[in-house]
């Protein structure tokens, strides 16, 4: 293998290093290695790599904040609203009349998103007439799609709103109106309609906000 | 094909080069910067210090990601890291486990040193380099111990601090500049959280190609202490006995690596306590400064100078004397490039004379090491004859003045040693 | 060769520092039966801390839902282990004023999260079992290896009434409690059990990951000394 003479090594004047560099002849046994070596190497960072950026996902502290929040609704008047905090945001629990539920289908014309076409504001099982599950029960995350003020509530008709309001939300900061499902009327700086957060009913009374309801209609 | 993409990066490397010297540095410092060839296993630790440099730096910016300097804070940010962050307990072993095993990796480097001479000249520069690399290491983990917030920690921190007071005239004002606060404290802990994070490694990076960029102008030693570079190739002018450090000790580094990190892992994974050597049991009580611990004691890397603080006695009411022997005991080395004499730098042609202080020194440092882990009752009492002192602190103290003789005498005993001759080439 | 075999002097003395250092232990303490696989103990352990200890020591680390890992299912520790208006994703908060606490223990008593590793299991083990009738302490409790211990003897209606010879040193049971010796030997083994596990609950996981690190290093080890082996074999 060598390209040299063996007995060269006796010779005190010669240098340390005696390469095997013909370009015709390959070292497998170096090759061979080097791909072994590097190939597990490399896997090896990959595998440490893991740990390190999985460090910066949320903690189970940031976790246990962000959890799903249980909300009791059975003293929640038809007519009222509450709000609940899921993740530092407010949720809207509005029980709606059965008057004002009604109300929903009459006034499309007016609004920019009537049948919740836009597919990230809400879960498919709340791609109905009136964006909820219940549909008296309309859970809404209470965060203007504009710049994130939180809408004021002006669930009365009328009132400082005006002869024509049916009722819903009024953004204080830039003017945008929502209705009952929390869809936004058209002419608002608010592009599309509030998000309803993923939740579902534990119990008749009982609302589970954060984790998705099993029935995805 | 090949062919076509060979010229592709011969092209890239030629728009770069023109702009930056990276190729002229590969040579320089990889494929045709000659070491000897017969580096022998002390050799590794050189490599093993700088791979640690690394983890602690990569750890330790995964960890201030998470840690909140802060004393009411720090100790539940260590167990937050250590149970809510995922993976964060493997983070934080691996740095705790790599502050420990920097020392064990450096001593040995220095050790190295010392064998085989590697502080003589024309290497004074590389070692005084190295000795402030170890100084600087000294401050990062005393700093960086302070962090959790542990009763380690904090009376650690207070002991250590306390003994710049000691300094004549300006010690108190010293002590309570560097705690900012009457005693250890948020100020304290934020401060040198900022020491730990920022400054120091800043200086130790910095150092180390200092180092580093020294060692590539004179050329490494090796075990025969003999210069290479006197005997070169007549045609090629690269040293008989030197081989590129690419790829061959590259390779070769890549094998202590491995066994390396198998030792790191074995502690990390099923020991990172260490029996209470690198974690102490008490560091897992958060902080209070209302009670002392019934018995501290330093990590164990810094216990032999701690020893030596222990061991000399107080001189006219006054601690400073044992804190100035401490401190010269790590300032010691920076003088050996001046202090050793002998016609030979490596151990293989010293006579017994110098092998035997070595031994002394070596024991001593490991005896006085060991004392700095324990109270200074742990062997009891003499007799009255002898005054009735613990053993413990005259067996100190013999050691001390052993560890300090190595260094005063080493002119003398160098110069008397009866050395052999040293060949013309490298040994095997 | 020579300096190897002074390596190895050296290394060995490293190994052996350990050992000496512990040697001096005073106050004899029991060993604990640690088994963190066995997770029937651990969640027995988990009751009675919940049901004894968690009334005034909190463990402020610890996560109720981290007892997904011992086996128990969120309805169970919601059921038996969480106190009203807790969430599981909680940590072992106390109710307990540290001020109150201090007047009428003598200390604060400490939070529990990493107890074991700042005492050592086999510690916790004896203390719980350590508690004898003593009227000359504000509470009436001493303890074998806590002197003048500030905090009372809580598990004393399942222990009984233990005395101190104080020639011998032994401790002998004068009143039984609910629990025969051996039951309550087994309860304070679970408790401390639990708490060793809640010390450091990743243990498992790391002990797990580390044979796996290990192998792969070992490969990796065998692979660089053959690519040494490949590149030096030109070197002489």
């Amino acid at each position: 293998m060598h390209g040299e003479n063996m007995s060269d090594k006796q010779n005190s004047q010669h240098q340390a290093v005696s390469p095997v560099c013909c370009a015709s002849q390959v070292d497998f046994e170096k090759r061979n290695f080097l791909i072994a070596t590097s190939a597990v190497g490399a896997l090896g960072c990959a595998a440490v790599a893991v740990p390190f950026v999985k460090s910066m996902t949320p903690s189970e502290r940031a976790k246990a904040a962000g959890a799903p929040v249980e909300v009791d609704i059975s003293k929640l008047q038809p007519g009222t609203m509450m709000t609940a905090e899921w993740r530092g945001q407010p949720v809207w629990v509005i029980n709606r009349t059965d008057e004002m539920t009604a109300e929903l289908a009459k006034h499309h014309d007016q609004l920019s998103d009537p049948a919740s076409e836009v597919t990230s504001q809400q879960p498919g099982y709340c791609k109905n007439a009136s964006r909820s599950i219940k549909p008296n029960i309309a859970v809404v995350v209470g965060i203007c799609t504009h710049l994130g003020c939180s809408p004021t509530e002006k669930m009365q008709r009328g009132g400082d709103m005006g002869e024509s309001w049916m009722g819903g939300f009024f953004c204080p900061c830039h003017g945008s109106k929502f209705d009952l499902a929390g869809r936004v009327f058209k002419g608002s700086p608010a592009p599309i309609n509030l998000v309803v957060p993923p939740h579902k009913y534990l119990s008749e009374t009982t609302l589970l906000i954060g984790v998705d309801s099993e029935d995805k209609a | 094909m090949t062919d076509k993409n060979q010229n592709k990066l011969d092209c890239v490397l030629n728009w770069v080069d023109e702009r930056f010297p990276l190729t002229s540095n590969i040579k320089a410092h990889l494929t045709e910067y000659y070491a000897p060839k017969n580096f022998n296993f002390w050799y590794f630790f050189g490599s093993l210090a700088l791979l640690v440099l690394v983890l602690q730096i990569l750890t330790g910016i995964f960890l201030t990601m998470h840690y909140k300097p802060d004393a009411d804070l720090a100790f539940g940010s260590v167990e937050y890291i250590m149970r809510d962050v995922p993976w964060g307990w493997l983070i934080r072993y691996m740095h705790s486990t790599g502050a420990s095993m920097f020392f064990v990796v450096v001593y040995l480097h220095m050790f190295r040193g010392l064998l085989y001479g590697s502080y003589r000249q024309p290497r004074e520069l590389i070692w005084l380099f190295g000795v402030a690399i170890f100084l600087a290491l000294m401050g990062e983990a005393f700093f960086g111990y302070l962090l959790p917030w542990g009763q380690m920690s904090y009376w650690g921190a207070q002991v250590i601090v306390n003994l710049f007071s000691t300094i004549p005239f300006i010690g108190p004002d010293v002590s309570e500049w560097l705690r900012g606060d009457y005693l250890v404290s948020d100020a304290t802990l934020n401060r040198f959280f900022a020491f730990h994070v920022i400054a120091l490694p800043f200086v130790l990076v910095g150092l180390v190609v200092a180092h580093l960029i020294a060692l590539h102008e004179v050329g490494s030693n090796n075990p025969d202490g003999i210069e290479i570079k006197k005997l070169k190739d007549k045609d090629t002018g690269i040293p008989l006995d030197g081989i590129p450090f690419h790829p061959y000790y590259t390779v070769k580094d890549l094998v202590g690596v491995s066994a390396f990190l198998i030792v790191f892992s074995a502690i990390m994974f099923f020991a990172p306590e260490m029996g209470g050597y690198f974690l102490e049991a008490n560091n897992f009580i958060p902080a209070d400064p209302l009670k002392t611990p019934a018995h501290i004691a330093p990590v164990w890397y810094f216990t032999p100078y701690y020893s030596i603080l222990r061991a000399v006695p107080p001189i006219l009411n006054s601690q400073f004397p044992g804190v100035a022997a401490m401190g010269l005991s790590v300032v010691a080395f920076a003088f050996l490039p001046w202090l050793d004499k002998s016609p030979v730098k490596s151990i293989r042609y010293r006579g017994t004379l110098y092998k035997g202080w070595l031994v002394a020194f070596v024991v001593s440092f490991l005896v006085l090491g060991y004392l700095g882990t324990v109270p200074s009752n742990v062997w009891g009492q003499f007799g009255p004859v002898l005054g009735g002192a613990d053993r413990a602190t005259v067996v100190a103290r013999t050691f001390t003045i052993i560890y300090f003789l190595f260094f005063i005498l080493m002119p003398w005993y160098t110069r008397k040693d009866k050395t052999k001759p040293v060949p013309e080439r490298v040994t095997g | 060769m020579k300096s190897l075999t002074k390596m190895k002097k050296v290394l060995w003395l490293l190994v052996l520092m350990p050992l000496v250092a512990f040697a001096s232990q005073e106050v004899h303490l029991d060993k604990a039966p640690v088994d963190a696989s066995n997770h029937e103990s651990l969640q027995r352990g988990a009751r009675t801390f919940v049901n004894y200890c968690l009334n005034c020591h909190s463990a402020n680390y610890m996560r109720y839902n981290r007892l997904l890992e011992i086996g128990l299912t969120e309805k169970q520790i919601k059921e038996n282990l969480l106190f009203a208006g807790d969430k599981v994703g909680d940590t072992m908060k106390v109710a307990i004023n540290k001020k109150d606490a201090a007047k009428w223990f003598g200390a604060a008593p400490p939070d529990l999260s990493v107890e074991v590793r700042a005492r050592g299991a086999d510690w916790v083990y004896t203390y719980m079992r350590g508690f004898y009738r003593d009227y000359s302490r504000p509470s009436g409790w001493n303890n074998t290896v806590f002197d003048k211990v500030g905090m009372p003897h809580v598990l004393y209606a399942l222990q009984g009434e233990q005395e101190l010879d104080h020639e011998t040193h032994q401790l002998k049971l004068v009143k039984p409690g609910a629990l025969s010796v051996d039951e309550y030997d087994a309860l304070v083994a679970d408790l401390t059990n639990f708490m060793a596990y809640m010390a450091e609950p990743a243990k498992q996981q790391r002990h797990q990951l580390g044979w796996f690190v290990l192998a792969f290093l070992g490969l990796l080890l065998v692979l660089t000394y053959k690519l040494k082996k490949a590149y030096w074999k030109e070197v002489h």
